[in-house]
C-alpha cells in the first residue's frame, strides 16, 4: 500500500467560548497522489474541517480535540515559525475565490517568488526563477517577463485560480487543500482548472482535498470522496463506489439532485434546512429530513461502519439504503411541454451594444406560449444581456425588434405598458441582492401586488382582500410559509429568498418568466429544489419561460429547446435533446464535454 | 449566557454588530462567496429598523457614552437654565465686569448684566439654528445627491458641478457673503448655513447610492415600473441611512461652530439678545479683567461641539460593524 501521508484522528473542532461543535469525530487518511473530495452543503462544516488540516482555524473556532499527522509530524503541537515552515511548504492552500487570495497590489511574479524566498527554495536566485517558469509552464500559463509583471486584476478568472494553483504547487507540497477552487468559474475555465489540478497531484504525487458542494464537480477528480454533514463524515469510500452504492440517505439525496447530461431525470431537492453549529438535532442529525429515519436515528447517533474495503458509512439502516436501486438512473418520465403554435416573444434581428461595444449580433430565438426555451453560453457570452433586452432592463442601445404577441417592445420596462410589464417577469441571479434588505418580505411581495392590480379606492376592504388572497396563493405556489411575510431577507435562507425572488415575479401574474442564472448563488441540493419548483409552476400555471444558464445538465430537465450562445451570436439552436445528444457546433461540443457531470468519471481513467 | 442571549433585546444576534473578538459566533460557518445553500436562518426574531440598530450599536462605545452625556449636559443647559436664572438676563444687576460675588456668582458682563443668567439663557438659539440648518442642509443634500446618484449622467454632472460651484466657497465666506449682503435675519442664518452644509451631505449621498443603485433589487423594482422617485426615495435611502445619520452628526458639529462665529462676529444674533457667541463679542475687551463672561460660554460651546463629535464618532465606528452584515451581498 503507498505510503499515508495524512491522518486526521478524531478531530473536534467548536466554536471558542461557547463550545458549539462545528465539526465532531472526523476520521481520514490521505495517501501519497490521492485526491480526496469533501463534499457538503452549506453550514456542513467542511471548509472548517479542511482548513484545520494547515492548523488554521477562522476566528471563533478551535481545535478541541484529536490529532492531525502529516508527513509523520503532529501538527497541533507545532509553534508558529514551525507552523509557518509548514503551511505552504508541506502543506498549501487554494482559497475559493482567486480575485481576493491574490495581492491586487504586487506584480504575479513578485507573489510567486516571495513563496520561493520564504520557504528558501533553491540555493541561488536563478533556481528560483527557473522554478518559477516551471511553474508557470505546469499551470499553461506564459513565463515571459510582461506576463509575469502583471497585477491579478490584469488576468482572468481562470489565470487568476491558476496563478493561485501555482502559488499552491511552487514549494512542491505533500498535501493540497483546495477549497473550492472553481465556484464563479466558466465550466470551461473550470475544466482547465480541473485539468490542471489532476495533472499537478499525479506527477508530484501530491495529495488533494478538494472541498465542493458539488459531487458532479469531484467526480471526474477525486479517487475517494467523504460526504459531511453537520459536522460529520456521514459517508467516506472510493468514488466509485459512492455513486455506484452510496449507502448513506444523505448520500443519495445529494446524488438525486445531480442533472445528468445523458439523460432527462426528476431532479429532487432535499427538504428542510442544514442544521447550523448549535442547532443541530440530537442523535443522527440527518434524521429530520431522512426518508428513512426510524426512531433509533433520533435517540443515538450511528456508529461509523464498516461496507467496503476503504468505505464507511454512518447510518443505522446502510444495509437497505445500499441495496436501493442506484440513483444515478435517468428517469425518462419526460412530459416537457413542447409548448403551443404561435409566438408569445419574437426576437428578430437583435443587435445591442453595451456603451460602445457591440454585444449582441443578430439574435433571432422565439418563445412559444406554455413553452420553455433555455439560453445557455459562458460568462461573455450575452446571454444575461439578451434576457435582460427582453425584461427591458438593458440600459444601451439596441437594434432590432423584440415582440410581445406580435406587439413590437419598447426597449425599457419604464416605457412599456403595465399590462406588458405585468407579463414578462424577471427572476435576478443573486437573491442576496434582489430583495431590498430594509424590507420585510410582505413588504416585498406586496409591491407588485399594488402595482398591477387596481387599487379601488371605493372598495378599499374588498380590494385588500383581494391582494392578500393573492398574497396567499402566490406563497402557496412557490412553497413558502406565511410566516415568514414578517422577516428581512437576512433572515432568510439562501433557498427561501430564491423563491420569495419569484413569488415577487408570479405576484404580478405573468406570461413569461425571464429566469436569469437562478441557481447558480445556490447549493446543488438548493437548485434541484429551484428547478423542480419552475416544472411545476410550467406545468401548474403554464408559464412561459426563458431559462438563462451556464449549466447544460441543467436544462434538461427544464428547457424543451435550447439556444446556445457564444460572443453575442448564436451558434446553435434547436430540441434540448437533440442538441444534447447531437451537437452540431464546435462551440456546443466543447461546452458539452467540459460540463462536469458524474458520468464524466469514466473519463478519469 | 449564550452569545445570543447578550445581544440587545429584539435585535439580532452579536454576530450581526461588531462587538469583539467574539463577535461573529453565529455566522454561517462557510464564506458565502460564491454562492450558498440553505442553512437555518440565524435567528427567527423581527428585526429592528437599520438606523435604531445602529444607536444601540454605538452606544456600546465609550465614546459615544461620553459625547452623549456632553451633549446633554448642554441640552439640559439650554432648555431648563432660564428656569433656574437668578436674574433677568437683560437686567443690570452689578457693575461693569464685576468680579464674581454672591449677588452674582459669575460677575457681571460689559454692562454690568448677570452672566449667569445670560450663560443660561443663551444656549437655545444657538443649538435650534444649528439643528435647523443641519436639516435643512440634510434634505436639500440628500434629495440633490439621491437625484445626482440615481439620474442619467447629464443630469448627475449638472447637479454636481453646480455643487462644486457652491464648495469652491469655503463654508464661513459663503454665510458671511449672503449674511452681511441681506442683513443679520434668523431664517436666512438657517438657511445659508444649510445650504453650504448641501454640497458635502449631496456627496456622501450620491457616493452611497451610486453603489445601492447597482444592486439588483433597484433593477427589481424597476422592471415592474415603480416610478424612479418611488425607488430612490423607498428602495434606495432606506439602504443609505446609516452613512447619513453619520453625516448629520458631523454637519452638526459644523452647524454650532459655523453659528456661534456668526454671532460672534456681529452677524448672528443681535444685542441686546443672550447668545454664547454673542457674549463672546461683547465681553472680549474685558477678557483680562473678568474672565468668566467670555471663559463660560466658549467652554460651553466647546462641550458641545466636543459631545456631537464624540457620539458621531462612535455612530460611525458602529457603522463599520454594521457593514459587514448589510453591505453587498
Amino acid at each position: 500500500m503507498s505510503h499515508i501521508i495524512l491522518t486526521v484522528k478524531d478531530l473536534e473542532i467548536a466554536l471558542d467560548p461557547s463550545g458549539v461543535e462545528i465539526d465532531h469525530e472526523v476520521n481520514f487518511e490521505l495517501v501519497e497522489g490521492e485526491v480526496l473530495g469533501l463534499v457538503g452543503e452549506s453550514a456542513s462544516g467542511k471548509t472548517t474541517a479542511a482548513t484545520s488540516l494547515l492548523n488554521f482555524q477562522r476566528r471563533g473556532a478551535a481545535i478541541a480535540g484529536g490529532t492531525i499527522t502529516i508527513d509523520d509530524r503532529d501538527l497541533l503541537s507545532l509553534g508558529s515559525s514551525q507552523l509557518r515552515q509548514l503551511r505552504g511548504g508541506v502543506i498549501s492552500y487554494v482559497p475559493q475565490d482567486p480575485g481576493s487570495a491574490l495581492n491586487p497590489a504586487l506584480r504575479i511574479g513578485l507573489q510567486l517568488r516571495e513563496i520561493l524566498d520564504v520557504h528558501g527554495f533553491g540555493s541561488s536566485s536563478a533556481e528560483r526563477d527557473e522554478r518559477i517558469a516551471e511553474m508557470m509552464a505546469e499551470v499553461v500559463l506564459p513565463s515571459t517577463k510582461e506576463f509575469l509583471r502583471r497585477y491579478p486584476h490584469q488576468l482572468s478568472g481562470g489565470q487568476q485560480q491558476r496563478v493561485a494553483l501555482a502559488m499552491a504547487f511552487a514549494c512542491r507540497p505533500k498535501v493540497i487543500v483546495l477549497d473550492e477552487p472553481t465556484t464563479g468559474l466558466d465550466v470551461t475555465t473550470q475544466a482547465h482548472v480541473l485539468d490542471t489540478i489532476r495533472d499537478l497531484t499525479r506527477r508530484h504525487k501530491a495529495a488533494a482535498v478538494y472541498v465542493t458542494h458539488d459531487l458532479a464537480v469531484v467526480a471526474s477528480l477525486a479517487d475517494r470522496i467523504a460526504v459531511m454533514y453537520a459536522g460529520r463524515l456521514v459517508e467516506i469510500g472510493p468514488a466509485d463506489e459512492l455513486f455506484d452504492g452510496a449507502s448513506h440517505p444523505y448520500t443519495r439525496r445529494l446524488l438525486h439532485a445531480i442533472p445528468l447530461l445523458s439523460g432527462r431525470r426528476t431532479l429532487e431537492g432535499i427538504p428542510g434546512f442544514a442544521p447550523r453549529p448549535g442547532h443541530r438535532p440530537p442523535g443522527c442529525a440527518f434524521a429530520p429530513r431522512c426518508a428513512y429515519a426510524v426512531e433509533q436515528c433520533s435517540a443515538e447517533m450511528p456508529p461509523e461502519v464498516m461496507v467496503g474495503d476503504l468505505h464507511r458509512v454512518r447510518c443505522w439502516r446502510h444495509d437497505e439504503v445500499r441495496a436501493q436501486a442506484p440513483v444515478l438512473e435517468v428517469d425518462d418520465t419526460g412530459g416537457l411541454q413542447q409548448g403551443d403554435d404561435g409566438a408569445l416573444i419574437t426576437v428578430r434581428n437583435l443587435n445591442a451594444w453595451y456603451g460602445s461595444r457591440k454585444i449582441l449580433h443578430d439574435i433571432d430565438i422565439t418563445l412559444r406560449p406554455h413553452h420553455c426555451l433555455a439560453l445557455v453560453g459562458e460568462s461573455g457570452s450575452g446571454k444575461t444581456t439578451l434576457a435582460r433586452c427582453i425584461a427591458g432592463l438593458h440600459p444601451f442601445k439596441i437594434e432590432g425588434g423584440i415582440a410581445f404577441r406580435g406587439e413590437p417592445l419598447a426597449r425599457l420596462a419604464r416605457t412599456r405598458t403595465r399590462a406588458i410589464r405585468g407579463a414578462i417577469q424577471y427572476v435576478f441571479q443573486n437573491p442576496y441582492s434582489s430583495l431590498n434588505p430594509r424590507k420585510t418580505i410582505a413588504q416585498i411581495l406586496m409591491q407588485p401586488l399594488t402595482l398591477f392590480f387596481e387599487f379601488n379606492t371605493f372598495e378599499q376592504t374588498s380590494n385588500r382582500d383581494e391582494r392578500e388572497k393573492r398574497l396567499a396563493k402566490v406563497l402557496e405556489l412557490v412553497s413558502l410559509d406565511e410566516s415568514l411575510l414578517g422577516r428581512y431577507p437576512d433572515q432568510l435562507s439562501g433557498g427561501e429568498r430564491q423563491r420569495v425572488a419569484i413569488a415577487r415575479a408570479l405576484a404580478a401574474d405573468p406570461t413569461v418568466l425571464v429566469c436569469d442564472e437562478v441557481t447558480s448563488w445556490l447549493d446543488v441540493s438548493v437548485q434541484a429544489s429551484i428547478v423542480e419548483l419552475l416544472v411545476r409552476l410550467q406545468r401548474e400555471i403554464g408559464l412561459s419561460m426563458l431559462f438563462v444558464t451556464h449549466n447544460l445538465a441543467l436544462i434538461r430537465s427544464l428547457a424543451y429547446d435550447v439556444a446556445v450562445m457564444n460572443e453575442g451570436r448564436i451558434v446553435e439552436y434547436g430540441r434540448t435533446d437533440d442538441v444534447l445528444a447531437n451537437p452540431q457546433a464546435d462551440y456546443t461540443k466543447k461546452l458539452l464535454a467540459d460540463t462536469p457531470t458524474v458520468e464524466s468519471r469514466a473519463l478519469k481513467a | 449566557m449564550s452569545p445570543d442571549e447578550l445581544a440587545p433585546a429584539g435585535g439580532p444576534p452579536l454576530s450581526d454588530l461588531a462587538l469583539g473578538p467574539d463577535a461573529d459566533l453565529n455566522e454561517p460557518l462557510e464564506p458565502q462567496l460564491g454562492r450558498s445553500g440553505d442553512m437555518a436562518p440565524a435567528t427567527a426574531k423581527r428585526r429592528r429598523r437599520e438606523w435604531v440598530q445602529l444607536l444601540a450599536d454605538a452606544l456600546h462605545y465609550r465614546r459615544t457614552q461620553i459625547g452623549l452625556v456632553l451633549f446633554l449636559f448642554i441640552v439640559v443647559i439650554a432648555a431648563f437654565g432660564p428656569l433656574f436664572a437668578p436674574h433677568s438676563p437683560y437686567a443690570f444687576v452689578t457693575t461693569p465686569y464685576a468680579h464674581p460675588s454672591a449677588r452674582a456668582v459669575l460677575g457681571g458682563d460689559v454692562i454690568g448684566r448677570d452672566v449667569l443668567s445670560r450663560v443660561l439663557y443663551g444656549g437655545r438659539s444657538v443649538l435650534i439654528l444649528a439643528f435647523l440648518a443641519t436639516a435643512l442642509g440634510m434634505a436639500m443634500g440628500v434629495s440633490l445627491g439621491l437625484a445626482a446618484g440615481y439620474a442619467r449622467a447629464a443630469v448627475d454632472d449638472a447637479i454636481m458641478r453646480l455643487l462644486d460651484v457652491l464648495l469652491a466657497f469655503p463654508q464661513i465666506v459663503f454665510v458671511l457673503l449672503l449674511v452681511s449682503v441681506l442683513g443679520p435675519r434668523l431664517w436666512l442664518i438657517v438657511l445659508t448655513v444649510g445650504l453650504s452644509h448641501a454640497p458635502r451631505i449631496a456627496r456622501v449621498t450620491r457616493g452611497a447610492t451610486l453603489e445601492v443603485k447597482e444592486r439588483d433589487f433597484v433593477k427589481a423594482a424597476e422592471s415592474l415600473g415603480v416610478s424612479r422617485v418611488k425607488i430612490a426615495f423607498t428602495e434606495i435611502l432606506p439602504n443609505i441611512t446609516s452613512p447619513l445619520l453619520v453625516e448629520f452628526g458631523l454637519r452638526l458639529t459644523y452647524s454650532i461652530g459655523l453659528i456661534a462665529a456668526l454671532s460672534f462676529m456681529g452677524f448672528g444674533m443681535q444685542p441686546p439678545a443672550c447668545d454664547w457667541g454673542l457674549m463672546i463679542n461683547e465681553n472680549r475687551i474685558g477678557i483680562l479683567v473678568q474672565p468668566y463672561s467670555i471663559f463660560v460660554p466658549v467652554a460651553l460651546i466647546a462641550i458641545l461641539t466636543i459631545g456631537v463629535n464624540l457620539a458621531t464618532d462612535g455612530l460611525s465606528h458602529a457603522m463599520i460593524g454594521l457593514e459587514r452584515d448589510t453591505g453587498a451581498a
